[in-house]
Parts: C-alpha cells; sequence; structure tokens
C-alpha cells in the first residue's frame, strides 16, 4: 500500500488529494490537468458551465472513468493505475479500487437507487455485502440515516413510489451508511423539479454543518456559495478560478468565470 | 369421463418421466442460457461470435432434428472417443438436446434482457464498491430475471411441450406410453385427447406460477 500525501508529520492526511487528472474521450480532450485538495470537513462546490468537465471529474475520482493520467490519493492511499499495452490505463488492483470506493460514496443526478429493492434495502445493501456488517448493525445504521434525512416512515416504499425528492434523499441516507471519509455529489438537484430542490439542499446542509466532507458538483449557485467552504470553477476541462465563496463569487479574477457568475445571477 | 382401459397407471408414470425431463432440461437450460449471454455480450469476439453462431445455428434448426443428432452423434462421439461402446440413453439424450436447445432460446432473452438493465443502477453498486460478481448478482441479475420472465414462460411452455419429441428415442414418457395405449387398445383418439389433456394441465398448474413470479419481480416497477 502506498502512503504518500500527508500535509504535515502529524500523521494526519488529507481526505482526498487528487492531483493533474487528464481525461480524452476520443479526440475530446475533456479534463486537462486538475488538481484539488480536499481537507477533512471542507465542503467544495464544484461549478462550471455544462461541458466543463466537472462530472467527469467526479467520476474520475472514484475511478467510474479512467483518467488517462493523474493521481488519486484517498487519505494518504495512492489508488494504483497500470498501462496496457497500447497505453491504455487502467486499475492496477481492482480490490484496491472497491476497498476506496467504499470511502468515497456518489450520490448520482439520476439518484440510481435500486429499483428491485426498497428503501430499506437499499441502505442495507452495501453495508452488508461489501462492509459485511452484521444485519443488526446495518438496520441501526440505516434507522440513523433515514431518520437524519426525515423519511423513517418510507423504509418500506419502493424507490418508484416516491418522489425525486425524497428518492435523492435516501440515496444521500445510502452513501451515509456507509459511512465514508468523502460524500461525492454529481448535480444532485439537476433532475428535481424546482420545488423539490429545496429539501435535498436541506439535507446537504445539515450534513455539512456535521462537518462531512464533500465534493459537490451543483448548479446551485446558492448552495455553493453559503455552504462550500471553497469553490472550483472548471473551465474548458481546467481550474479557471479557485478560493472562497466570497472570493469566487465577490471579487472572481477571471473573466470567464466573472461572465460565468453573472449569467446565472440573472436568472 | 374417459375410459383408459386399465392404462391410466402407464400414463402417471409416462408424466413422471416427461416432468423429469422437462425440469432437468430446464435447469441446465437455464444455466447454459445465462453463460451463452454472457459470451454473446462478451467485449472479446473470439467468445461472443462463436457463441452467437451457435444459438443461432442451434435456432434455426428444427428441434426434432436437433434430438436425433444429440442421440446418434453423442453415441458416436463419446464412443469414438472412449474408445469403445458407450451407451447414451434416450433420457440423457433428450435431455441434452432440449438443454441446448432452451439454453439457445433462453440465452437471446437474457441477452436483451442484461442489456436493457439501466447502466445507472450497475454504476451505483460499482461506486459503493461491488465487486463484479456481486453487481452480477445482487443488482444486474434481479433486474434482467424480470425482463426475461415473460420470454422464459413461453420457452418453458414450448419444453413441455418437445419433451413429447423424446418419445422416438424410445424413452417411456407421457407421449410413448399413449402411443402404446393407442396401439394396444385401437383407440388413439381416445388416448392422444387424454394425453393433450395432460399437456393442458402442466400448463395450467405453470401459467399461476409464472404470474406469481412476475408478480414477485415486478416489485418496485411501475406497471406498464
Amino acid at each position: 500500500m502506498a502512503i504518500i500525501g500527508g500535509p504535515s508529520g502529524d500523521g494526519v492526511y488529507d481526505a482526498l488529494i487528487v492531483e493533474d487528472i487528464h481525461k480524452k474521450f476520443g479526440d475530446m480532450e475533456v479534463l486537462r490537468g486538475i488538481s484539488l485538495t480536499a481537507r477533512d470537513n471542507e465542503v467544495i462546490a464544484l461549478l462550471g458551465s455544462s461541458g466543463s468537465g466537472k462530472s467527469t471529474f467526479l467520476r474520475c475520482v472514484n475511478l467510474l472513468e479512467t483518467p488517462d493520467a493523474g493521481r488519486v490519493y484517498v487519505k494518504g492511499e495512492l489508488i494504483e493505475m497500470g498501462q496496457g499495452a497500447a497505453g491504455k490505463r487502467f486499475a492496477a488492483n481492482p480490490r484496491q479500487v472497491e476497498r476506496i470506493r467504499r470511502r468515497l460514496c456518489m450520490v448520482f443526478q439520476q439518484f440510481n437507487l435500486w429499483a428491485h429493492m426498497t428503501v430499506l434495502q437499499n441502505i442495507i445493501e452495501a453495508p452488508v455485502h461489501v462492509l459485511k456488517l452484521p444485519r443488526r448493525e446495518a438496520l441501526e445504521r440505516a434507522d440513523a440515516v433515514l431518520e437524519k434525512v426525515g423519511l423513517s416512515a418510507k423504509k418500506d416504499f419502493y424507490p418508484s413510489q416516491l418522489s425525486g425528492g425524497q428518492q435523492q434523499r435516501v440515496a444521500i441516507a445510502r452513501a451515509l451508511a456507509m459511512e465514508p471519509d468523502v460524500l461525492l455529489f454529481d448535480e444532485p438537484t439537476s433532475a428535481l423539479d424546482p420545488e423539490l430542490v429545496g429539501e435535498v439542499l436541506t439535507v446537504m446542509r445539515d450534513l455539512a454543518k456535521e462537518g462531512r466532507t464533500m465534493l459537490v458538483v451543483t448548479h446551485e449557485m446558492g448552495f455553493a456559495r453559503e455552504v462550500a467552504s471553497r469553490v472550483v470553477f472548471l473551465h474548458k476541462g481546467q481550474v479557471e478560478e479557485e478560493g472562497t465563496p466570497d472570493q469566487v463569487f465577490g471579487a472572481p479574477k477571471s473573466e470567464r468565470c466573472r461572465q460565468f457568475i453573472s449569467s446565472t445571477l440573472k436568472h | 369421463m374417459l375410459n383408459l382401459y386399465g392404462y391410466g397407471n402407464q400414463l402417471i408414470d409416462g408424466v413422471w418421466v416427461t416432468l423429469e425431463v422437462a425440469f432437468t432440461s430446464l435447469a441446465i437450460g437455464l444455466v447454459l442460457g445465462l453463460i451463452g449471454a454472457a459470451a454473446k455480450l462478451s467485449p472479446r469476439r473470439w467468445i461472443s461470435m462463436p457463441a452467437t453462431a451457435v444459438t443461432n445455428i442451434l435456432r434455426g434448426v428444427p428441434e426434432f432434428v436437433i434430438l436425433l443428432i444429440c442421440y446418434f452423434g453423442l453415441t458416436n462421439l463419446l464412443s469414438h472417443l472412449a474408445g469403445g461402446d458407450v451407451d447414451v440413453s434416450p433420457f440423457e439424450g433428450g435431455v441434452f438436446a432440449l438443454s441446448i436447445v432452451f439454453g439457445s432460446y433462453s440465452s437471446e432473452a437474457f441477452r436483451g434482457a442484461f442489456l436493457s438493465v439501466g447502466k445507472g443502477q450497475l454504476e451505483a453498486a460499482r461506486a459503493f464498491g461491488m465487486r463484479p460478481i456481486q453487481v452480477f448478482f445482487r443488482i444486474h441479475l434481479p433486474q434482467a430475471w424480470r425482463l426475461a420472465l415473460p420470454s422464459l414462460n413461453n420457452q418453458w411452455q414450448n419444453l413441455l411441450k418437445d419433451t413429447s419429441l423424446v418419445s422416438v428415442l424410445g424413452l417411456e414418457e407421457l407421449m410413448r406410453k399413449t402411443q402404446v395405449a393407442a396401439q394396444v387398445t385401437k383407440e388413439p383418439f381416445v388416448f392422444y385427447i387424454a394425453a393433450s389433456l395432460i399437456y393442458l394441465v402442466f400448463l395450467a398448474i405453470s401459467n399461476p406460477i409464472f404470474i406469481l413470479l412476475e408478480r414477485r419481480a415486478n416489485r418496485g416497477f411501475p406497471k406498464g
């Protein structure tokens, strides 16, 4: 196991360090060297217009997409990459990737709750089968996380019987039940009807207050501004602007970032 | 009530053999179907192309012919390989033929079903650290199963009826028993009607079971 990337000599590692990620789809260069560090308890909002590569970047972090170049460290552990004959990169150690994914749970734009399982089954599925927790303990966790997202009454429902906002809250609960080091949110409110966005953002605000480490790809400027500890603006596969919400929203240095912010604030 | 001239017990004996052939072929055929579907979906062409070719051939040739080829061909092949006389029983030959035919058709049903499962469902499973084998058995198969069931029901009905073909190999199943009874008593009409009714009873029992299975598999999915 390669352990690198501690911030200091005190043996404490940053939750997530991503270095110089590149990704091409065919001839399209989607990511052109993105680096980012998430310290414990930080909420990082990733902004950018569509096509800026923010979702792809998030998916490279947990290896749902294989980056063409770059390194990912989770709590100091480097995800080992190998290189095939044609220069194609792949995860050198699938077991390691599976182990790391348990600590980087993802909330998807389309929720992706398992449709053949009830809410409760969705939540205990990975704790029981991936973390190998005793069922009783998984059920206790499920009760706690459902309470947190305010859906204890729906635990025997199927996802199709819930509204989009409720489904996304269940998806958040499903991720929380893994007790991950970092929560990854891939545009969690983009597929929701406007009146359902609020309930999901409320849950995410509470998580931020609890000090969860979160990486959030979003179009919700209000959320980024109020909740994020840091905002990263991506443009054409690169970090164009980065700073506290006040810096990025108040006094953006880059022209593109300024344009992006003023155009989104108009709506 | 039909007068079966004392051959009722014979028919019942045949029923058990028929069911044995059908259920054995179903079990083996389902496993073959899953393997076939996996092979056809393989990104490696040297696996997917032969698998597609074999299942297309098996679906294109009449089952009766496949049955005869399997029975006589298998006997010859095994004897040749073993360098002596190897006996393939009518039961073994029949089950072999029916299994590969069922496997071919169900591999197509499974293939379509596997492709129809939402990508996000599998992605979520991977993102939560499931191993490929867990993704398959916990998420992919249960959801594909639901989509494949209606077609599997059809193929199971065909399989039940096709067991009658095995009578030509001399296997003492329902059809063979019926033929013997019909010849001896010179009452073909009575016995073929009796046999038809028995096949219909099989379906009358199996249909509600499939309805239950489908209802169970469709839990959580909106109707329509």
